[in-house]
């Protein structure tokens, strides 16, 4: 506030407000599957003009060094953001290798836009139920010894686009790009709350951000001792805005928005605090008359990413199927590729050595000749759990439930090889 | 040399295969047994590196406005439904609707079944609904935390306690909650039952258990 007048403030939000009323934007502030229909039945973008390069590189002096690297002029991918402060933007899976997800092309989700915070400003306070109430700065929280590890975070309504109302022009993108993986670096909450010494009855804690909503929820106090973290780093930089910089929780295996960005206060109570987000969002509606409350693991779910919608698979022969698999309760311990729907089932490579709710990337050798096939992947998780089927989860859950979609999905090739979503496990 | 490879890479596999598993168990552990002070370096196992600094209580009431489920933290102050309307149209209208019908970027707030629906109101999973304060929220407290803590959405945290007590007195009202007679303030709001309010269960998934 001291550095933007509140003029400036409402300017830009009363801009935002009449552009948006203005365009009809897709729904954005209700939820992410509403957003994504919208992108999937879009037709894709025309291609760009190709980059010209020399007919032989080798006949003369390439470019200089630079100050940043670029991508390949060939390849050029792109998130899909609904282009709102209440937002969202997707990460392209389908044009993604292996496990990591590039920072500038990791998901987006943020309920009041993006804040800009000052690092030196910034703090961390802890308070409630603890011996000595204390704030962190930016600098104190790197000067404790820090761990890295990598893990996924996946909005827990990721895969909505794929579920209602499956539609065959969908590409990963909004069937899933509401998942990215990263490798994180920062200290164990539990490091922090042994130095502020937790009161023995304190049971949950609320974590809050310090941006224009104050996005704040409720964590069972486990989940700190077991392998909460509080982050400042991601692939070998300090967090990207969008992603919590300065620091940010981070509850591996936990649906995104609990992983609280821009975290500036956590405060130790004896119950959850019951805010907008784990009552009136990210609950999950069941058949039954009830709702599901504070569902935070994420379970077992694979998707493949290549071959898929709109390629087109140009010729006969061997090709590599693969794909992401990821599971919030465990590792992945196995994934299964299906080429006829699902009658037959086989062990597909597992290409990383799996580790505890984080990514691995599968791939099963596939010789197509030019016959009808439709491609599925399964996954299955050290807990036992294995993907269910689209059916089996409408029947358990209702077609118009929200949140923690995890359906068994794939492609159809035709013999043209023209491959399109199949959502109708 | 051939020979000499593979052997160096038996024997590795022979020397290193505990290590890597052991490696590869210890990736993404629990932090249960981890001790910050215990690590080279350190000052010794379970003593403090004595860094951040003492919040002042002051700080701390500054940051800290939660309204928790129970309401203790309600302020001083309260508001007519009368009030609420003339706030809401002011502060809210532009985004929700006159009415809290929703506009396609932002959410309905207000809106209940008519009596005599052919289902039971809190049917969101095999019936294309959508929530409302009135059909889903289950807590009133939560009405007045989330205003107070994120609106107005162009200038958050810019209403008096006694508007936001105001027009969630309008909301309430207007999701046919309370009358549009009443005035709420701590104890008021506290008293609140939300129609929704026994419909949340626990987390019930079994996650070793796939739905057949």
């Amino acid at each position: 506030m001291t550095d933007l007048s509140r003029r400036d403030l409402l300017a830009g939000a009363a801009g935002f407000l009449g552009g948006a009323a203005l365009a009809g934007l897709p729904l954005a502030a209700d939820g992410q599957g509403a957003a994504a229909p919208a992108a999937a039945g879009a037709a894709p973008a025309p291609p760009a003009p190709r980059p010209v390069a020399p007919l032989d590189a080798t006949k003369m002096p390439g470019a200089p060094t630079a100050a940043l690297g670029a991508r390949s002029e060939y390849f050029a991918p792109t998130r899909i953001p609904n282009g709102t402060p209440v937002g969202s933007s997707r990460t392209p899976l389908q044009d993604l290798t292996g496990t990591i997800t590039p920072s500038d092309l990791h998901f987006e989700r943020h309920h009041a836009g993006i804040p800009t915070l000052d690092p030196e400003r910034h703090t961390l306070t802890i308070h409630g139920l603890v011996d000595r109430p204390m704030s962190f700065t930016v600098d104190d929280i790197k000067r404790f010894p820090q761990i890295t590890r990598t893990y996924f975070i996946e909005c827990s309504g990721n895969g909505g686009a794929g579920y209602r109302d499956p539609k065959p022009d969908t590409t990963p993108q909004p069937l899933a790009g509401l998942f990215s993986t990263s490798e994180w670096t920062g200290v164990p909450l539990a490091t922090l709350f042994r130095e502020v010494g937790v009161k023995p009855d304190a049971s949950w804690f609320l974590a809050e951000g310090g941006d224009a909503c104050k996005l704040a929820r409720s964590i069972p106090i486990a989940k700190a001792w077991d392998d909460a973290m509080i982050v400042w780093a991601q692939n070998g930089e300090p967090l990207r805005p969008a992603q919590g910089y300065p620091m940010r929780l981070l509850l591996p295996g936990f649906e995104g928005n609990s992983n609280v960005k821009w975290l500036r206060r956590l405060e130790l109570g004896t119950k959850p605090w019951m805010t907008r987000w784990e009552t009136s969002k990210y609950t999950d509606p069941m058949p039954d008359g009830t709702a599901r409350i504070f569902t935070f693991e994420i379970d077992a779910k694979s998707v493949i990413t290549s071959p898929c919608y709109p390629n087109t698979i140009p010729s006969h022969g061997w090709r590599s199927v693969n794909g992401l698999a990821w599971s919030g309760r465990g590792r992945i311990t196995r994934v299964e590729v299906s080429v006829d729907g699902g009658t037959t089932w086989h062990d597909a490579e597992l290409l990383n050595t799996p580790q505890p709710k984080s990514t691995v990337r599968f791939q099963y050798m596939w010789n197509w000749q030019g016959t009808d096939a439709t491609l599925l992947s399964r996954a299955t998780d050290s807990a036992g759990y294995v993907q269910p089927t689209r059916t089996a989860m409408i029947a358990e859950r209702g077609e118009y439930t929200d949140y923690h979609y995890n359906q068994i999905i794939g492609w159809k090739v035709d013999r043209s090889g023209a491959v399109t979503f199949h959502g109708e496990t | 040399m051939r020979i000499t490879t593979a052997l160096l890479t038996v024997a590795c596999f022979a020397a290193c295969g505990g290590g890597a598993k052991a490696t590869a168990d210890a990736t993404n552990a629990s932090f249960a047994s981890y001790d910050a002070g215990a690590v080279p370096g350190g000052p010794g196992a379970k003593a403090s590196y004595g860094l951040g600094h003492a919040a002042a209580d002051s700080a701390i009431a500054a940051m800290n406005q939660d309204i928790g489920q129970d309401g203790v933290e309600l302020p001083p102050g309260s508001g007519t439904v009368a009030r609420g309307v003339v706030v809401y149209a002011a502060q809210c209208a532009q985004c929700h609707g006159a009415k809290g019908e929703g506009l396609p970027t932002f959410p309905k707030l207000v809106g209940r079944d008519s009596a005599g629906a052919p289902k039971p109101e809190f049917q969101f999973a095999t019936t294309n609904k959508t929530k409302t304060i009135g059909n889903y929220w289950p807590h009133a407290t939560t009405v007045f935390d989330y205003i107070k803590r994120a609106m107005p959405f162009a200038a958050p945290g810019s209403m008096s306690d006694d508007d936001v007590y105001a027009v969630t007195a309008y909301l309430l009202s207007a999701n046919a909650i309370i009358p549009d007679t009443a005035t709420l303030d701590a104890a008021t709001l506290r008293a609140v039952r939300m129609p929704a309010r026994d419909h949340f269960v626990p987390d019930n998934r079994k996650p070793t258990v796939t739905a057949k």
